[in-house]
């Protein structure tokens, strides 16, 4: 029982790594850029919902609606500023641009607010240590039950945005072929900044799940940046729906894993990860792909 | 118009530079019988840092590839040093060892590793040096993050001890640079100054692009294997966070940056630069770092070639014979016009 239970909580947890990978898919789908100071733009969202908390005296979730428009316009800022002049540099300036904004944001972070770590679990009343109880061994927490949910709309909301809207077919043309589709009236530019804002709302959210579900701290942002790019890559990089599957088989992973043994927790979701890696060097379509493959060179009867 | 030309490795004044080089090495090894304890304790990380910034740079400037976990290879230099002493090898063996460990990981992480691109290995090799320092910490002998101590260098008088690192720092030093200077000039060198230009054209015309990015892959985790067995030497103390923690990469990130990155040069005066500045501004603390991220942030945007990769391309200045230059002698040869070098290895 206790293992069914570690896989549900695992699941759960994958909810979270799902939510904070999301933006970094995004963005690197849309600008083939890996943005390494994804992260430390996590973090600096939670400190702004810390902050908005403490000037209002509102609710967390009330404050979301400051911080996301606020973090769009960090969205805007970081595009204009940092990643549409760095991606005219070829492929090495996007990463050492974005790692120095890690650098900076980090520590300014810290100059700001000190070493503390911080938490929203005092201000969200009885939603921190809520649960609903399954049977006697298995619990499920309201707050994970809530960030996975979020993590399947904004998924799913993601999803419907860019195969409905008419937003949606413009990010898409322009990551396909941003030339062709300014030679079809986009300006890719301009959609660019908008894919940009958009990523860093979902930063947003995701900072904000980070500071109810546990704590953060200045140079937090390095350890979710691990967590979102390994779901993205056991997920598959660059595919929304992957992002999730990658975040539950690495919330499984992490957990399975600390049951063993608590100092496996972190160890066993690293292993996975390098595991799809060397998995994946056998072919494009991974390992499936390649078992495909095998059995489709191997006719069922004799010829 | 029928030109005559002829290829030069490098102009006349090298012989002249060369001639500087080596009597400052000769200063700078007869540095213990000259210099204060404090003045060593400096030139020694100052060394480190150009270690640091050397390697950092053939594997970003010449490979192609950006890590941000160079500190795997850091911290298990010093790993291997504190394991193998542990086990009765003599400490000045030991630290060397702890850079062919470096190598030997390097090794290991390339067969999986570079199958990556860009900003997928980047990040991936930042998951590899998490996970060697959350392995390292399960050994007993480092107890957690708590640490231990090279103990052994305790049985060394300090001033026997400080010379001797001094020496193996600078002899590593010169040793990498050495190595690195023949490389780039050998067939080898060629390609990876090929490959730095433009991966894909040098593929199209045979270069052998995987073996040479794991050659510069192993080149880079043996130096930053070295730079920590030195470092550990240096400071005695071991603790995982410290010698498995990012900032080493952000160091390496500003000193090639601002030096200059792909050029031989360059690496070397981002090192010393930096090293200024840390004894400058290093006391205040968080401010200095905020100036690093801004620095390097305002260099990747500006001025991604740093400070020698844009001397370079004003004054045609190269110090170390590395390229090839291309001189054209036309048939009226009292044009002075003529004399203009045009240079042939694609820095400009």
């Amino acid at each position: 029982m206790i293992w069914i239970n570690q896989i549900l909580q695992g699941i759960l947890l994958g909810g979270y790594y799902a939510l904070i990978a999301a933006g970094l898919s995004f963005l690197f789908g849309v600008m083939r850029v890996i943005n390494l100071a994804h992260g430390s733009l996590a973090v600096l969202a939670a400190f702004l919902l810390l902050v908005i908390d403490h000037w209002l005296g509102i609710s967390p979730f009330v404050g979301l609606l400051l911080m996301l428009p606020a973090m769009a316009l960090v969205g805007v800022v970081f595009q204009l500023g940092v990643l549409e002049r760095s991606l005219r540099g070829g492929v090495l300036i996007p990463l050492l641009a974005t790692f120095g904004v890690s650098l900076l944001l980090d520590n300014i972070l810290f100059a700001l607010f000190g070493a503390n770590t911080r938490s929203f679990a005092s201000h969200i009343g009885t939603l921190s240590y809520g649960s609903w109880a399954i049977n006697r061994s298995i619990d499920i927490s309201q707050l994970d039950a809530l960030i996975f949910a979020t993590a399947l709309g904004l998924l799913g909301g993601m999803h419907l945005l860019l195969t409905r809207s008419q937003l949606g077919r413009m990010i898409r043309a322009t990551a396909i072929d941003a030339d062709a589709a300014a030679l079809s009236g986009i300006d890719p530019r301009r959609v660019r900044v908008a894919a940009a804002a958009m990523a860093m709302m979902m930063v947003g959210i995701a900072g904000a799940a980070l500071g109810m579900r546990s704590s953060f701290e200045p140079y937090a942002g390095g350890a979710q940046l691990i967590y979102a790019f390994e779901a993205v890559v056991i997920g598959g990089t660059g595919s929304l729906w992957g992002t999730l599957i990658g975040g539950i088989v690495l919330g499984i992973a992490q957990n399975v894993g600390a049951t063993i043994n608590p100092h496996l927790s972190q160890i066993s979701g690293h292993v996975v990860f390098l595991l799809v890696l060397v998995l994946r060097m056998r072919g494009a379509g991974g390992l499936l792909g390649d078992l495909r493959r095998k059995i489709r060179r191997q006719p069922m009867a004799p010829t | 118009m029928n030109q005559n030309y002829s290829i030069e490795r490098g102009t006349s004044k090298i012989r002249i530079l060369l001639a500087i080089l080596l009597i400052l090495v000769a200063g700078l090894a007869a540095g213990p019988l000259l210099l204060s304890a404090n003045d060593l304790d400096h030139l020694i990380v100052l060394f480190i840092y150009i270690i640091l910034a050397i390697a950092w740079n053939a594997l970003a400037g010449y490979g192609g590839l950006v890590s941000v976990g160079q500190q795997a290879f850091f911290g298990i230099g010093a790993y291997a040093a504190i394991r193998l002493s542990y086990y009765g090898m003599p400490v000045y063996l030991a630290l060397p060892l702890g850079g062919v460990a470096g190598a030997a990981a390097a090794w290991v992480a390339s067969l999986f590793m570079l199958q990556l691109r860009g900003g997928e290995f980047a990040i991936g090799m930042w998951v590899l040096a998490t996970l060697i320092q959350q392995l390292v910490s399960l050994d007993p002998l480092i107890q957690g993050s708590t640490g231990t101590s090279l103990l052994v260098l305790n049985h060394f008088s300090p001033a026997a001890r400080r010379a001797d690192t001094y020496w193996l720092t600078l002899a590593v030093l010169l040793g990498l640079l050495g190595l690195l200077f023949l490389l780039l000039r050998s067939r080898q060198g060629a390609a990876m100054q090929a490959i730095r230009d433009d991966e894909e054209a040098a593929r199209s015309v045979g270069v052998a692009v995987a073996p040479t990015k794991r050659l510069v892959f192993v080149f880079a985790g043996f130096g930053a294997g070295m730079a920590g067995a030195l470092w550990l030497a240096a400071s005695i103390t071991f603790q995982p966070g410290t010698y498995f923690g990012v900032q080493w990469t952000a160091y390496m990130i500003f000193m090639v940056l601002v030096g200059g990155i792909g050029t031989f040069e360059g690496p070397i005066l981002g090192a010393l630069l930096f090293f200024a500045l840390e004894t400058m501004f290093g006391a205040t603390g968080v401010w200095y770092l905020i100036g690093l991220g801004a620095a390097a942030v305002g260099f990747a945007l500006f001025a991604p070639r740093g400070i020698w990769g844009a001397l370079e391309a004003r004054m045609g200045w190269r110090l170390l014979p590395v390229g090839y230059r291309l001189v054209l002698v036309p048939e009226s040869q009292h044009d002075a016009a003529a004399s203009a070098a045009v240079q042939f290895d694609s820095h400009a």
